[in-house]
C-alpha cells in the first residue's frame, strides 16, 4: 500500500481495568458489570478528551462474540448509549475474531481517508467471564473454522497453539524454546504491574520464573505443550480513543504532540479453512507487518516499542521472528536474552499485553493503540519507556484466529 | 461376573440422605462412564435411587445434576474423547449437557424397595438402626435372585453382626465413605474372613476408580474413624466439665473447643465438628459402639441433655451449618448454647477474658489452612510449632497437650485393640477423612 493520501491521527486513549482473574475485585460468583458498562465507560472516556459527543462523526466498535458470551447481537446500536449526541449518526459494528478492535481502527482511518469522517470514535469491547472457561472455549472456537472443531481440542485455541509449540520444541528444542516463553511471561507480568488497569496489576509473585517451571504442560488437565501462563487473560475490558483528520484534530482542540499520526496500516487475511502452511511460522503476521512497514518506509531498526498479540507466549516468539528480529528459529534465544523486555533493544508489550494487561477479545487491537499513543506521547504513567529521538515509531499488530485476520498499525507522535 | 456387569444394576438405600447422595453420584458417574465403553453398547445400566422422602429424592436429583456437571466440566477433555462417534455432538457444551444427561437416564429414583430386587449390588446409607438394616437386607436377599452384595456405609455398626443378622454368609461388607463422599478421599474397607476374594477385589477396583484412599479397618464397632473421634469428642466433654467447675459452662466450652482447634492446628474445634456430623448423630454412634465395647463407657450425659433440649446440630439441606453447641454465622461459631438458660451466650463477651486465660499460641503458630496445605514446609513446621508449645506452660499450652496425648492414647489403643492393622492406617484415616494436618499417633511431644 501507497502512504496514506490524507493526514490520519489518534487521541483520547482511554482504558477500563481489565476485569477477570488476577483483579481482587473479581469475584466469579458475584454480579459484574456488563458490555453496556464498558462500551459506555470506555466511550465516555475517550469523549471526555476530544470535547464530547458533538465532535463526532461515524463511530465503530469491535466486539467479536457479544452474541454468545452475552447473547447480545447489533452492537452498533450500543454506542449511542456513550452519549445522546451520538445517536442518529453512523455506527458500524467490526469482527474479525481476536483483530476485532482493530478492524474498527481500519474502518475509522478508511472513513477519514475516504473524508466521509474527520473523527471516528473507536471501541473495543468483550465481556467474557460470563461463562466458565470450558463453556468460553467454545465461543472462542468459532474464531477458527468450524468444520474442525469436533476434532479440536477442548480448549480450541489453546489446542491450536500448543500445536504450535510442539512443532517449534520438536525443530528448535523443548527447554530452549520455554526458556524465551518463561522470559515473555516474566515481562508481561511485570509491564503490567507498572499498569493500574492492567489484570495483572497486582500479581505479587517473587519468583515468576521459577512459578512458570514448576507449571509443566500437563495433557491430562489442559494441553500438552502449554500451561496456563503461556495462555493470555479471560478479560472483561473495552478500550476507546478517536481517529481523526488534522481538521478533526483542530475541531477537538488536541494539539499534536497529544496525538499519535497513523503512519500507515495494513490489513491482511488468510483463508480460514487452510491449516497455517507451517506450524512455526506466523505468515499472516509477516505478511501485515511488513507490509505496513514498508508503506511507512521504515524498517523495524526504526521501532521505539512494538505491541504484539501475545495470545499465547508461542506467538510471542513465533511474531518475533515474523517481524524479522530473529531468524527463524532463534526468536526464544532473542527473548530469553532481554531483547524485548522494557529496557531491551525493542520493548515489547509495555503494559503487559494479552497475558499480563489481559485479553478482552474484541478490545485488544484498540487496546494496542492506547497503549501505543500512551508511549509515543509520554502519557504512560509508571509504564513510561524511553522514546528515542532516532526511532520514534511504534508499531502495533493485532491478531484474529490462527494468524487468519491481521491488522498492522505503524505509527508515531503526531508532532514530529 | 465381571466388575462392568456387576454395575449394571446396583440400588442405593437411603439415597437421598446426607452420605447417600454422595455415594448415589460416585456410583452413577461411575457407572456412566462405564456404559459409554465401546464394548458396552447396547448394555443398560440402571441405578436406583432409593429412600423414603419424595422430597429428598427430589432434592437428590438437583444435586446430582449440578455436581456431575461440574465432575463433567472437569473432564471435558476425556468427554470427547468419550463422545467422539458422535457426530451431532460438537461443542463442549452439547457434550457436556449429553454426559449429564447419560449420567441421570441411569438414575431412577422410587420409594419402594422392590426395585432392588433386581440389583447385583447394594450400596446401604440408611440411618444407623441396627433392627432397621437387618429388616432390610433380609427383605431384599429374600426376594432378589442374583445373591447381591451388600456394601454398607455404617460407620458405627460391627459388620459381621448385620451378616449374621441376614445370613448373608459373607455378601457384605462395610465400605464408609466418609462425609461429604463426592470430596472426601477415605473410604474404610471393613472385610469379613468369609468375603469371596471376588467381593473384595471388586470393592478395592470401585474405591479405586472413584479415586478414593483404602484403608482397611478390622471389624470392631466404631471402626477407625469414629473409634477416635467418640473417644476424643468424649475427652473435649470431660475437660469442659471440669474446666467449668470453675468457670460457667459457656466459657469452659469456647475453650476446649479452640484449644482442639488452633492448639492443635486442627480444621475446627472439637465441638464444631460434633455440630457438623450431629450431635444426635454422634450420639447414635456411641449408642451403637457402646454394648460392643465390654471395657468401656462411650457415652456422654450432656450429649443426651442438649437431645433432650432439641440441640441436635447437623446440616441444612443447602449445606449451611445448624446450631448445635455452638451458634454460627456464615458457619464461623458466634455464641456458645447454656443448656441452664437454653439459650446462646455471645462468644465475642467472654472470649477475650478467656483468651487471656489459655495464653497466647506459641509464635510459631500458623492457622490449619496454612499447615496444611504447605507443601514440603509442612513438618518443618509442625516441629517448630510442637516444640515451642512443649515449652510452654500456659493454662492453653496444658490443655493442648494433654488432649494431644490423649488421641494419641486412643490411636494406639485402636492399634493395640485389633481396630486397626497399624498406626499408619490410624493416622491416614485421621489425615484423608478428618483433613487433620497429623496423625494422632506422632512424636511431637516426647
Amino acid at each position: 500500500m501507497s502512504k496514506l493520501r490524507r493526514k490520519v491521527y489518534m487521541a483520547g486513549g482511554y482504558n477500563t481495568v481489565s476485569l477477570g482473574t488476577g483483579r481482587k475485585e473479581f469475584n466469579p460468583k458475584k454480579p459484574r458489570p456488563g458490555l453496556e458498562h464498558y462500551i459506555k465507560e470506555a466511550g465516555q472516556g475517550t469523549l471526555k478528551q476530544i470535547g464530547g459527543a458533538k465532535n463526532v462523526d461515524e463511530g465503530a466498535i469491535g466486539n467479536f462474540m457479544a452474541p454468545r458470551f452475552n447473547k447480545q447481537g447489533h452492537i452498533a446500536g450500543l454506542i449511542p448509549i456513550i452519549d445522546e449526541e451520538l445517536q442518529y449518526k453512523p455506527c458500524v459494528r467490526t469482527e474479525g475474531a481476536c483483530a476485532s478492535g482493530a478492524l474498527s481502527l481500519a474502518s475509522g482511518i478508511k472513513s477519514i481517508l475516504a473524508e466521509t469522517a474527520d473523527v471516528v470514535l473507536a471501541i473495543g469491547v468483550e465481556v467474557q467471564n460470563s461463562m466458565k472457561a470450558i463453556y468460553g472455549a467454545d465461543v472462542l472456537a468459532g474464531a477458527g473454522w468450524f468444520q474442525k472443531r469436533k476434532n479440536g481440542h477442548a480448549y480450541f485455541f489453546p489446542g491450536q497453539f500448543s500445536d504450535r509449540a510442539g512443532a517449534y520444541y520438536e525443530k528448535y528444542g523443548l527447554d530452549y524454546a520455554r526458556k524465551g516463553m518463561k522470559q515473555w511471561f516474566v515481562n508481561a507480568i511485570e509491564n503490567a504491574r507498572l499498569c493500574p488497569t492492567a489484570q495483572e496489576y497486582e500479581n505479587k509473585v517473587e519468583d515468576l520464573g521459577a512459578l512458570y517451571d514448576k507449571m509443566k504442560p500437563n495433557g491430562k488437565v489442559f494441553v500438552d505443550n502449554l500451561n496456563v501462563l503461556d495462555c493470555s487473560k479471560v478479560s472483561d475490558a473495552a478500550s476507546g480513543i478517536a481517529i481523526m483528520s488534522e481538521e478533526g484534530l483542530e475541531r477537538c482542540g488536541i494539539s499534536k504532540d497529544k496525538a499519535v499520526e497513523v503512519i500507515s496500516f495494513s490489513q491482511v487475511e488468510r483463508n480460514l479453512t487452510n491449516d497455517p502452511p507451517d506450524l512455526t511460522e506466523l505468515t499472516a503476521i509477516k505478511k501485515a507487518a511488513h507490509q505496513a512497514l514498508e508503506s511507512a518506509g521504515i524498517t523495524i531498526y526504526d521501532l521505539a516499542t512494538i505491541e504484539i498479540h501475545d495470545c499465547f507466549s508461542i506467538a510471542g516468539v513465533l511474531s518475533m521472528e515474523a517481524l524479522g528480529f530473529a531468524e527463524p528459529g532463534k526468536g526464544a534465544q532473542f527473548i530469553a536474552d532481554g531483547n524485548t523486555a522494557r529496557n531491551g533493544k525493542i520493548p515489547t508489550n509495555t503494559t503487559g499485553g494479552l497475558i499480563g494487561w489481559g485479553h478482552p477479545t474484541g478490545g485488544t487491537g484498540v487496546h494496542q493503540a492506547v497503549t501505543m499513543l500512551e508511549q509515543l506521547t509520554g502519557n504512560a504513567g509508571e509504564a513510561q519507556i524511553e522514546i528515542p529521538a532516532d526511532r520514534p515509531y511504534g508499531m502495533t499488530i493485532n491478531m484474529g484466529g490462527d494468524d487468519v485476520t491481521v491488522v498492522a498499525i505503524v505509527y508515531k507522535r503526531g508532532d514530529i | 461376573m465381571n466388575y462392568d456387569e456387576r454395575l449394571q444394576n446396583v440400588s442405593v438405600l437411603g439415597a437421598a440422605g446426607k452420605m447417600g447422595s454422595g455415594i448415589l453420584l460416585l456410583t452413577a458417574v461411575e457407572m456412566a462412564d462405564l456404559s459409554l465403553k465401546p464394548e458396552n453398547k447396547g448394555k443398560t445400566f440402571c441405578l436406583n435411587a432409593i429412600d423414603v422422602s419424595h422430597e429428598g429424592l427430589a432434592g437428590l436429583m438437583k444435586y446430582l445434576k449440578a455436581q456431575v456437571r461440574r465432575i463433567a466440566e472437569k473432564k471435558t477433555v476425556l468427554l470427547r474423547k468419550l463422545y467422539a462417534e458422535r457426530a451431532d455432538l460438537i461443542e463442549n457444551e452439547e457434550i457436556i449437557d449429553e454426559y449429564i444427561f447419560d449420567v441421570m437416564s441411569i438414575v431412577r429414583p422410587v420409594t419402594t424397595i422392590e426395585s432392588t430386587y433386581n440389583s447385583n449390588l447394594i450400596f446401604e446409607a440408611i440411618i444407623e438402626n441396627l433392627d432397621l438394616k437387618i429388616k432390610l437386607f433380609s427383605q431384599i436377599e429374600k426376594n432378589n435372585p442374583n445373591k447381591p452384595w451388600f456394601f454398607t456405609n455404617t460407620s458405627s455398626i460391627p459388620i459381621h453382626i448385620l451378616d449374621e443378622g441376614v445370613k448373608l454368609n459373607g455378601r457384605i461388607l462395610g465400605f464408609h465413605f466418609y462425609n461429604p463422599p463426592a470430596i472426601q478421599r477415605l473410604v474404610e474397607l471393613i472385610t469379613l474372613n468369609n468375603n469371596s476374594d471376588e467381593m473384595v477385589d471388586f470393592a478395592n477396583t470401585f474405591a479405586k476408580n472413584l479415586k478414593k484412599v483404602i484403608v482397611p479397618s478390622n471389624d470392631f464397632a466404631g471402626f477407625i474413624g469414629n473409634g477416635h473421634f467418640m473417644r476424643d469428642a468424649l475427652h473435649g466433654i470431660s475437660e469442659v466439665e471440669s474446666l467449668s467447675q470453675e468457670m460457667p459452662f459457656v466459657e469452659a466450652l469456647y475453650m476446649i473447643n479452640k484449644v482442639s482447634q488452633d492448639f492443635l492446628i486442627r480444621p475446627m474445634g472439637i465441638f464444631q465438628l460434633i455440630d457438623y456430623v450431629g450431635v444426635d448423630v454422634v450420639k447414635f454412634i456411641m449408642q451403637v459402639m457402646n454394648p460392643n465395647l465390654p471395657d468401656e463407657d462411650l457415652h456422654s450425659d450432656l450429649l443426651d441433655k442438649l437431645m433432650d433440649m432439641g440441640v441436635k446440630g447437623g446440616q441444612n439441606p443447602d449445606g449451611s451449618q445448624k446450631d448445635g453447641f455452638l451458634k454460627y454465622e456464615r458457619g464461623k461459631p458466634v455464641a456458645v448454647f447454656n443448656p441452664d438458660t437454653k439459650e446462646y451466650d455471645n462468644i465475642a463477651e467472654f472470649q477475650a477474658k478467656c483468651d487471656e486465660k489459655l495464653g497466647s499460641l506459641p509464635e510459631s503458630w500458623k492457622p490449619w489452612k496454612v499447615i496444611n496445605f504447605s507443601r514440603g514446609k509442612k513438618e518443618t513446621m509442625l516441629e517448630a510449632f510442637f516444640n515451642e508449645l512443649g515449652n510452654m506452660d500456659t493454662l492453653g499450652a496444658q490443655l493442648a497437650k494433654k488432649y494431644n496425648a490423649r488421641s494419641n492414647e486412643i490411636g494406639n489403643y485402636l492399634v493395640s485393640s485389633g481396630v486397626a492393622n497399624n498406626t499408619e492406617d490410624v493416622n491416614t484415616v485421621m489425615l484423608t477423612g478428618f483433613y487433620h494436618a497429623y496423625g494422632p499417633i506422632n512424636d511431637y511431644l516426647k
